[in-house]
């Protein structure tokens, strides 16, 4: 079976698309800039002294010396502070979700009026740009050192954040369903009970498992400001020059957060 | 006026603009109890806005009146605050069902209760015992109980129509209003969701307002049949009226796409 010509095979065959030299000026420009900015902050972030990180000075030998000879002779202490930290990072997730539903159903446009929408918005906002290791900074002045400023504080920046999340995820709901619920003469709030949450659900937990996922690391670091846990343990050993402690509590996080990573994910996957 | 007696729905000169477009302009029509009524009309002819504002999914322009069992649900613009007694009166059955899809068909049809039990119940599910047997009941009769404990979204379209229409069994409605019910649905289940909702008409009373895509639907199913043109009643009359001359001043002379199965 031989091919019919096509009918504009008569005509030249176009020439393939070429970068125009506007794009070109423009690639220079961008990754030029890019350069010249790492060129000119080489001083401000003292890159000259890389060296001192192979000089192989005597506390930095008896550093890794130390490491490597983990002492888990407190072991029983380290776990349950570990556990608190986990403790921690599970209240903190439990509350922001308590507070992230009503923002979350606040912020979406589909569900509140305008007026709601973007004062909600803002305070989601404020919520999630303030880093949680300055709200934990300011909560151990108001409560004290402990665990309760640590669960504070992933309180208010995970609500921010859960609270998007679950805005958008009411925003893309099917309204057929919603519109069924409403045709029966339900009200407003049975409406979201049974149009709108049924569909999020799975979404919604999915994204509070993920949040107490990396709630569990941050509720680490925050023990390094006091804020309970065994991130202050951690802090303490490092101050105390006690490497093998050191060394045995980064082997016990490493372990918990996996431990968590894993499972979180398995019910996340099963979820959706 | 007593709600027994009262006219299913009323519509005195009501409009609906979107924008320059005019969905309904000027439509008056009065369904009283009882009737089964077919809204035929071409795709964009208002079929689908008439009904939706007639159980107040949205707001029409002001100057039109809509009047429910004796209620006035829309006025002035507005959805008016009697419109959950008018809709707990209506029963709604939606192209696409309008299932939750990830509750289960049982699930689905207790919310047909929500609107007459104490709020609280309705909130956290706790149904009395009569009204779960209501529901099974409702499923039974509409033919799909046992699939009651399985998901909505698991189902066929023409098991999920039934259900929706069980909902509307559970809500105790005085009346159904159907948009496009059968469009979505194979001949098979499209004809067994018609002769439901003839059975609610003729066992139970139920006045049914049905939008039809396909005219030979309404002439088989409905004793009377309201046409709609560019958001204009251009018919309302008896079925057996509907000649071909009349299907081509609704339909223009594509007409006989208008029909499904075979020209009357």
């Amino acid at each position: 079976m031989t091919e019919a010509p096509l009918p504009t095979s008569a005509s030249p065959v176009p020439a393939a698309p070429q970068k125009s030299a506007v794009s070109w000026a423009m690639d220079v420009l961008v990754w030029g800039g890019v350069i010249a900015v790492l060129l000119y902050s080489v001083n401000a972030v003292d890159l000259g002294n890389i060296s001192r990180l192979f000089s192989g000075n005597d506390s930095m030998k008896m550093f890794v010396h130390d490491l490597l000879r983990p002492d888990f002779s407190d072991w029983r202490m380290f776990v349950a502070k570990m556990w608190e930290t986990i403790q921690i990072a599970l209240w903190g997730t439990f509350l922001a979700v308590l507070f992230g539903i009503p923002l979350g159903l606040a912020a979406a446009r589909n569900m509140a009026p305008q007026w709601v929408v973007t004062p909600v918005r803002w305070i989601m906002n404020l919520l999630r740009s303030v880093p949680d290791l300055v709200i934990g900074l300011l909560f151990v002045t108001a409560v004290g050192l402990g665990p309760l400023a640590g669960v504070l504080a992933i309180t208010l920046n995970t609500a921010g954040v859960l609270a998007k999340l679950f805005s958008e995820a009411v925003e893309s709901i099917d309204k057929g369903p919603v519109e069924g619920v409403r045709a029966t003469g339900a009200s407003k709030l049975h409406e979201i009970v049974w149009g709108v949450i049924p569909q999020v659900a799975p979404l919604w937990t999915s994204f509070a498992l993920y949040r107490f996922e990396s709630n569990s690391r941050s509720a680490t670091v925050l023990g390094l400001i006091g804020a309970g846990g065994i991130g202050q343990v951690l802090f303490d050993s490092m101050n105390a020059f006690n490497f093998k402690a050191v060394s045995a509590i980064v082997i016990i996080v490493v372990i918990a957060v996996t431990l968590i990573d894993t499972l979180s994910q398995i019910m996340r996957k099963r979820l959706l | 006026m007593s709600s027994s007696t009262a006219a299913v729905a009323s519509v005195r000169d009501v409009s609906k603009t979107y924008g320059a477009r005019k969905a309904l302009d000027g439509v008056s029509v009065e369904v009283g109890a009882g009737e089964m009524v077919a809204l035929i009309g071409p795709s964009g002819s208002g079929k689908s806005t008439l009904l939706r504002s007639i159980t107040g999914l949205h707001p029409i322009d002001p100057g039109g009146t809509i009047t429910v069992f004796g209620d006035v649900v829309q006025q002035n613009g507005r959805v008016t605050g009697a419109v959950r007694r008018a809709r707990s009166r209506l029963g709604m059955i939606f192209q696409q069902f309008n299932l939750v899809g990830r509750l289960s068909l049982f699930s689905n049809v207790m919310l047909g209760a929500l609107g007459r039990l104490p709020s609280w119940r309705g909130l956290f599910g706790v149904w009395p015992g009569a009204d779960k047997a209501k529901a099974m009941a409702a499923l039974h009769r509409v033919g799909v109980s046992d699939y009651a404990a399985q998901r909505a979204n698991t189902l066929s379209g023409g098991q999920q129509q039934r259900g929706a229409i069980a909902r509307a069994i559970v809500q105790g409605a005085k009346a159904i209003l159907a948009d496009e019910p059968v469009a979505s649905l194979d001949p098979v289940s499209a004809r067994k969701v018609m002769e439901l909702l003839v059975e609610l008409n003729k066992r139970d009373g139920m006045g049914v307002i049905v939008t039809l895509h396909q005219v030979d639907y309404a002439i088989r199913y409905c004793n009377r049949v309201i046409a709609l043109q560019k958001g204009k009643v251009v018919y309302d009359g008896p079925s057996t009226g509907l000649d071909t001359k009349r299907l081509i001043e609704i339909y223009g002379p594509e007409y006989e796409d208008a029909f499904w199965e075979a020209k009357a």
